[in-house]
């Protein structure tokens, strides 16, 4: 257990390569770039089999398709209209049950054009049958990443570790790094239950059908609703091993068990939110904060476990569905749909595009959950 | 787990005639065997007339409804309009 001062996208990388991918196929875009640059390197250092650059990001989650349906581990890296140009491919890797695992430096998508975080190309995908995971800093992106093969290759589905842009990939913490040796005691070899083999050959992504297709997608549904508790699982089997977790591997209680006023978010953003939850404290106030941590499939009986009694809930999240209630707002609202006591729920959409947010702004936020009314806004 | 694979050959396993809403049915008193419609058939599901053969060896067309998926291209290609398209009602 070493801690290096290194920037995140740094020490995500090296946990990739520690976790032995057989196939790497990137197409840099910012802010995840150094993630791809690195994995490059290490290619270039004999560190990595095999690193495709390819010539878009549909080309990259295309390459990662027939990477691991040939039985590869693999890995791709991407940001905002790199993840929106995969689209098509995100959905097949999924339905075709694939492991793969993505890294993703959360950014805004256009238009306007602007590189700087929320969570829009992510969150845009949640319905593809990606498992997603959100980290805080870079520490759980790091440790995110052999947990997410451990995850992806258990459940045969792909998974997503999704960190803020800027905010986590260009800063530089303390980060412990796993170690190769470290995580091949953790992470079991690739066996895939079935692969392209020319000795037994088999069509993958066939057509189903319509007395078929809804069947797969029903499938599909059942298997990520009881992929929540593998992920715990595997996230506590990390904890033991490593000594550090992420609240309970679905979500992390910050001083909320006791608090009348409870902020739910995700991510860097949660930094700020216990910072004023501590100065909030000290003046007595009984406030705290749940963080998500997986996102897909959604922990709705963690969530409505962590949320019971609360009076007054607000959910500050930089994602939004235009037209519609925003969408970790609308899942913490069915979240809780059955609790006998009603809570007030408000919903803030924020630090859109890199607008900053501030422990002032979350000072700001909590004086109006104080109030008690319910708010829908845009701050 | 469901797995959206195929072993080799498996297409014969796929029935495509449960796409079908029109039905070709030809009238043997029209024909003349030239074999257009079993030349044109896209699945293909027409078999009997073969070009090939000598006149007096061909036999009269003959459609594979399990393989059918009632597109039309035969009753449109046919020189004497012997193909009809019948709706198919269930
Ligand atoms: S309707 Fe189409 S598929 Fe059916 S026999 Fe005619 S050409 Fe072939
Ligand atoms: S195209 Fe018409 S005439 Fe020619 S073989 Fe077919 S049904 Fe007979």
């Amino acid at each position: 257990m070493v801690k290096k001062t290194v920037e995140g996208s740094f020490a995500v990388a090296e946990a990739v390569k520690n976790c032995e991918p057989d196939v790497a196929a990137c197409y840099p875009i910012t802010p995840s770039t150094h993630v791809a640059e690195e994995l490059a390197s290490f290619y270039a250092n004999g560190e990595i089999k095999e690193y495709i650059a390819t010539e878009s990001e549909l080309s990259s989650m295309s390459a990662c398709i027939g990477a691991s349906a040939a039985g590869s581990r693999t890995v791709t890296v991407t940001s905002s209209q790199g993840m929106a140009l995969m689209h098509e491919a995100v959905f097949n890797a999924a339905g075709n049950r694939l492991p793969i695992v993505m890294i993703v430096g959360n950014r805004s998508l256009s238009a306007p054009l602007n590189i700087w975080n929320d969570w829009q190309d992510s969150i845009t995908e949640r319905d593809s049958g990606w498992i997603q995971i959100y980290c805080e800093n870079g520490q759980e992106a790091t440790d995110a990443v052999p947990q997410a093969y451990k995850i992806a290759e258990a459940v045969s589905l792909p998974v997503m570790v999704c960190f803020d842009g800027f905010y986590i990939t260009h800063a530089v913490e303390p980060i412990d790094v796993p170690t190769l040796e470290e995580v091949r005691k953790f992470l079991p070899l690739f066996k895939p239950a079935v692969k392209l083999d020319p000795k037994n050959p088999i069509s993958m992504g066939e057509y189903a059908f319509p007395s078929h297709y809804q069947l797969f997608r029903e499938d599909l549904h059942k298997d990520m609703l009881a992929a929540v508790g593998k992920v715990k699982e595997i996230h506590d089997d990390y904890a033991k091993m490593f000594g550090r977790s992420c609240g309970n591997g679905l979500l992390e209680e910050y001083r909320s068990q006791d608090a009348d006023i409870v902020l739910v978010s995700i991510g860097s953003v949660c930094g700020n939110a216990k910072e004023a939850i501590d100065q909030l404290r000290e003046k007595g106030e009984k406030v705290g904060l749940v963080k998500l941590r997986l996102v897909r499939p959604f922990p709705y009986a963690a969530v409505a476990k962590a949320l019971a009694g609360k009076k007054v809930i607000g959910v500050f999240e930089k994602a939004y569905s235009l037209g519609a209630v925003p969408p970790v707002y609308g899942e913490v609202l069915a979240a809780v749909a059955d609790a006998k006591a009603k809570p007030v729920i408000s919903s803030f959409t924020g630090g859109l595009g890199g607008k900053d947010v501030t422990v002032g702004n979350m000072l700001e936020l909590f004086g109006k959950l104080k109030q008690g009314k319910k708010l829908v806004e845009w701050v | 787990m469901m797995l959206p694979i195929a072993k080799p050959g498996t297409s014969k396993e796929n029935k495509t005639g449960s796409w079908r809403s029109f039905r070709p049915e030809t009238d043997k008193s029209k024909c003349i065997k030239c074999g257009m419609c079993e030349l044109f058939c896209p699945e293909p599901c027409i078999t009997g007339v073969e070009q090939s053969k000598k006149p007096e060896e061909k036999t009269f067309p003959k459609t594979d409804y399990d393989y059918c998926k009632g597109c039309g291209v035969c009753a449109n290609v046919c020189p004497v309009k012997c193909i009809k398209m019948v709706p198919e009602e269930k």
